[in-house]
């Protein structure tokens, strides 16, 4: 079985277990390769962000750094003072999360449930409402914020994503699949309906639950353009417009940029690692019914 | 009939359910559905910046914006640049999330769960740092990327500076960042397909190319329709990463639509003009979208 992968065919059988194995070679190579591409660009931001100053514009690249240094790390959250916008990402990130999938996982387990007069047709307007850009409306949504008094504050970023269409649709499917015998049988017990959702339905939907928090807690997270605008104030700002902000401030920094890189992404990424198998259920369930 | 117990417990569903909606509800009417048909009015007033300090003088200006935006360079600029974005990188970024879930999901593919985190990865990551990463990255001096070419005996390239590789190299970064989250739908419609499909292509002595022609891409029809779709809309919104990487420019090669509304927008504070900006990417999304769907009914009619 240690057939050269361009070896000389013998014939017969020998012939398709060699080109089976040249396959999983090639195979193997092109996705060794891919995941060297993947990987190459956050590789060299995390061994730039702890290389000394000037370190990773050299010539020929420097690509492991020497010495090795917290300095771009200690000017961040010292000079720069950028925990305060850490904090600022996290209060955001966590309180959208929170109350987005409370009051999305009413809305969806009340389409899939309960049934009234017009359901089906008001579930297809909003649907139609996922291919609208949110951006069309952002002008007079930042002249509301403003005599709202929200302008420059964590609310004016929060509130208008605490309602989600996809979050409403993504909850039903899922909520579908209770029985509704469990629901009547509580009902027939005296149980209100409010009951009902928190002793019964909730425990039921953690699963999808969970995948929709990892989903909005990142694209909060990770949104740019709605906190750009609404945020005026330095130490308001969220991690991403913080770092936009130093990056056209500091363009000659490369390595301090790659530290603030790294504390922006960093999170968002772990999360990830940590919850990988709720975030892909998300995307794939999503996308079973257009 | 009020003693009748499916009219009580249909009439306490009702009351149950606009309680369960009202939160979801208020929300969506206030901050989306609100907004949208306020820009519309909006588009058709001078509001700038005096409005803002007082909404009531703004006034009524009929379509002036939208005869102004077609007269003006600049939005053509960026209604290009942004076709431009979206044509390209749009079909390269399905191309290659296609490619890779073929790998990834291959019968001799091992490690097939870190394959999938690994190309995965990108997508999770924050837009603006990926940006900046990539602005150092495409340094024509120092940049690893020039260093790669100039190694194998290419010449470097400037690529944000080139007006003619500055949209290009966006492309590419986005490709990069992108290409997980479609592989994962490929995979699933990969999975999903039976078979014995491909045991009776290959009784009837069909390559591997002709069942991945005949089999697998008309299998993957409804999935090649979303993934299509989804990516066209995400595309048209360009704009951190000109944001951060360009400017918009050089020579505005790289100014996309989103970027002109942010600046006249709020940099500018014209907001009737800019509201007339937001409402050219509404025929572009809704044209997307009902092609798709025509698409989408030929092929089931096709597939019945």
């Amino acid at each position: 079985m240690t057939a050269p992968t361009r070896g000389w065919p013998a014939p017969g059988r020998v012939t398709r277990t060699a080109g089976r194995l040249g396959g999983t070679v090639l195979l193997h190579a092109a996705l060794i390769a891919g995941a060297v591409v993947t990987l190459a660009p956050l590789a060299w931001m995390a061994a730039a962000s702890l290389m000394p100053a000037g370190q990773a514009t050299t010539y020929p690249p420097r690509l492991l750094p020497h010495p090795l240094t917290l300095e771009n790390y200690r000017i961040l959250f010292t000079r720069l003072d950028l925990a305060r916008n850490l904090v600022n990402s996290v209060i955001i990130a966590l309180t959208a999360t929170a109350l987005s999938t409370l009051i999305n996982s009413l809305a969806g387990y009340a389409f899939a449930k309960f049934r009234f007069r017009g359901r089906d047709m008001t579930f297809r307007v909003l649907l139609a409402g996922l291919v609208i850009p949110a951006q069309v409306g952002m002008l007079p949504l930042f002249v509301m914020m403003r005599e709202l008094h929200l302008v420059n504050s964590y609310w004016g970023v929060i509130v208008p994503s605490m309602a989600s269409i996809f979050g409403i649709f993504l909850i039903r499917q899922y909520a579908a699949s209770i029985p509704d015998e469990l629901l009547d049988a509580a009902r027939i017990d005296g149980a209100s309906e409010f009951t009902i959702y928190r002793r019964i339905v909730l425990p039921l939907l953690v699963p999808i639950l969970a995948t929709f928090a990892v989903f909005t807690f990142m694209s909060t997270w990770n949104d740019f353009l709605w906190p750009l605008i609404i945020l005026s104030d330095d130490a308001k700002y969220t991690l991403p417009v913080a770092l936009a902000n130093l990056a056209g401030e500091h363009v000659q920094d490369t390595e301090l940029m790659m530290a603030g890189s790294l504390v922006t992404l960093l999170p968002v990424l772990l999360a990830f690692i940590a919850l990988q198998r709720f975030y892909i259920r998300g995307i794939t369930t999503g996308s079973v019914k257009g | 009939m009020a003693g009748d117990p499916g009219a009580r417990q249909r009439d306490s569903e009702r009351r149950a359910a606009v309680g369960f909606l009202a939160p979801a509800a208020t929300l969506i009417a206030v901050f989306f559905v609100l907004p949208i048909v306020a820009a519309l009015l909006l588009s058709l007033t001078d509001f700038d910046i005096y409005g803002i300090a007082a909404p009531r003088t703004a006034r009524l200006v009929g379509l002036r914006n939208y005869a102004t935006l077609l007269q003006t360079p600049l939005f053509w600029t960026a209604l290009g640049n942004t076709l431009y974005y979206v044509a390209v990188g749009g079909p390269l970024s399905v191309a290659v999330s296609l490619g890779a879930a073929l790998l990834v999901d291959a019968p001799l593919t091992r490690w097939k769960a870190t394959f999938r985190a690994i190309y995965f990865a990108p997508v999770v990551t924050t837009l603006v740092a990926v940006a900046v990463i990539w602005k150092y990255l495409y340094d024509p001096r120092f940049g690893l990327l020039d260093y790669a070419l100039r190694a194998v005996g290419l010449p470097a390239i400037d690529w944000l500076g080139n007006r003619h590789w500055a949209m290009p190299a966006l492309i590419l970064m986005t490709v990069w960042k992108n290409f997980g989250y479609n592989m994962l739908i490929f995979i699933a419609g990969l999975q999903a397909i039976p078979e014995d499909l491909y045991d009776a292509a290959r009784v009837d002595g069909a390559s591997a190319i002709q069942r991945f022609r005949h089999v697998t891409l008309p299998q993957l029809g409804p999935t090649f329709l979303f993934v299509g779709l989804t990516t066209m809309i995400g595309y048209t919104q360009l704009f951190a990463e000109p944001y951060v990487m360009t400017q918009g420019g050089p020579l505005h090669a790289t100014y996309s639509i989103i970027e002109y509304l942010y600046e006249e927008g709020f940099r500018w504070w014209r907001l009737g003009y800019a509201a007339a900006i937001a409402f050219v990417l509404f025929p572009l999304i809704l044209g997307a979208t009902l092609l798709q769907s025509r698409l989408q009914a030929r092929a089931r009619a096709r597939a019945a």
